[in-house]
């Protein structure tokens, strides 16, 4: 590794700006990683396109942070070369793909949140957030549908299938929390009509979720006590793995382009 | 679009006309006018300004498109023109001219139904078949061989299909 991190100036907007693009790029990351290994090609494609999707919105939102931050970095600086603390994600995004089921877990989770958040995100006062927004909450209708029917297919399908599904809903359930949590620094762009207060979207969240648990004759778990950090840079030790093969070469090669 | 002086608007006028010519990579049928990613055409300082819009965040067809862009009125005769892209407002199949698809038809992929915005996700879809007509029809991958698309088969002739999602 040669190439050193970047330092980034983290006023509130630039930090909100790249919580959300590293949340599009480590779950892409992860939906690529299916990439010729998925059960079957329609699923092979699936992944590969809703990862191609997150990847567009990450690249649109570093792409602005780079310009409200101003400094000179761009979205590859914000890719490549931070480390794994610098990284601003929620950690249920960077959890590994486990088998399909926690996959699609995982997917069912995020997306039932992100198509809530880019549709309030439309109404942004700020005009760059809010054409993101307007782009990315198409996109994640798409996510949602699909990962929802897949939770029914899984949960009401085989013993074994909803074995594998009601373990993944236990196991990720404690990093959902983490959706709907605010600190003081998004607490002011809340306030000035720039960003959405997610604790809003907690009650339509739930339900949605309720709805498809209960239709895929899963359960939903009952414990409250949910784990964070992903926002502030405390990430598990899965993130670390996953950069280090992210940023592999431009560690290596700095600056190299083909 | 934006309002230019008058002697610009024969400029501008043939410079969207060599703009308007550029295919779309993966669907080669359709030019980016029939698709409504051209967004717009202005004359700037005697220098001719695209912008385009992405039909997906990710779509992989933009780069290619906005070089073909410079190509295009490179050999029209404008030098140094410049391509930006725009998000807003967000692009929408209902953009897609009633020619683009009818083209896409012709083409084996089924047309996205017009005014099927995002509520229609989540209801009843009938999609006709390009090849037959029929529409008893199936969806067989709600992802296809590009973000655009998902993949059906028609249970009357048979024969799979690419339908261009609408969004």
């Amino acid at each position: 590794m040669s190439a050193a991190s970047i330092t980034v100036s983290e006023t509130p907007l630039v930090l909100y700006t790249l919580r959300r693009a590293d949340d599009a790029l480590i779950l892409g990351h992860r939906l690529s990683e299916w990439c010729g290994h998925a059960p079957m090609l329609e699923e092979d494609m699936a992944m590969a396109n809703m990862g191609l999707d997150l990847l567009g919105q990450a690249r649109e939102l570093y792409s602005y942070a780079a310009k409200v931050e101003g400094k000179g970095n761009d979205e590859d600086k914000f890719a490549y070369l931070r480390d794994v603390r610098q990284y601003r994600n929620l950690l249920l995004l960077e959890q590994p793909n486990g088998d399909f089921a926690r996959t699609m877990t995982r997917q069912f989770f995020y997306a039932a949140f992100s198509d809530l958040y880019w549709r309030a995100m439309m109404k942004s006062r700020d005009a760059t957030l809010a054409a993101i927004a307007a782009k990315s909450e198409k996109e994640s209708a798409y996510h949602l549908r699909h990962s929802s029917e897949w939770m029914v297919r899984l949960g009401d399908g085989t013993d074994e299938s909803h074995r594998r599904v009601q373990a993944a809903v236990d196991d990720l359930w404690a990093f959902t929390g983490e959706m709907f949590a605010v600190d003081d620094s998004e607490r002011g762009l809340i306030d000035a009509g720039i960003a959405i207060d997610p604790a809003m979207l907690r009650t339509p969240w739930l339900a949605t979720v309720s709805r498809v648990l209960d239709e895929s004759t899963l359960t939903k778990p009952q414990n409250e006590w949910m784990q964070q950090g992903g926002r502030d840079g405390r990430h598990s030790e899965h993130l670390g793995h996953l950069l280090s093969e992210l940023q592999s070469m431009q560690r290596s090669f700095p600056g190299a382009t083909w | 679009m934006v309002t230019i002086a008058a002697n610009d608007s024969d400029l501008r006028q043939r410079a969207w006309d060599a703009a308007a010519q550029v295919v779309d990579p993966e669907i080669p049928v359709l030019t980016i006018a029939d698709l409504g990613v051209l967004r717009d055409v202005a004359v700037r300082d005697g220098r001719i300004e695209v912008a385009i819009t992405p039909t997906y965040s990710g779509c992989p067809a933009m780069n290619m498109i906005a070089v073909e862009i410079e190509v295009a009125l490179e050999r029209a005769g404008f030098r140094n023109s410049k391509v930006r892209t725009v998000l807003s407002p967000a692009w929408t199949t209902d953009w897609m001219s009633e020619d683009g698809r009818r083209k896409l038809k012709d083409y084996g992929i089924a047309p996205p139904q017009a005014g099927g915005g995002r509520r229609a996700l989540f209801g009843e879809q009938q999609v006709a078949c390009p090849q037959c007509g029929s529409t008893e029809t199936e969806v067989l991958s709600e992802f296809g061989s590009t973000s655009c698309k998902a993949l059906w088969r028609c249970r009357s002739c048979r024969e799979p299909f690419d339908y261009f999602k609408c969004h």
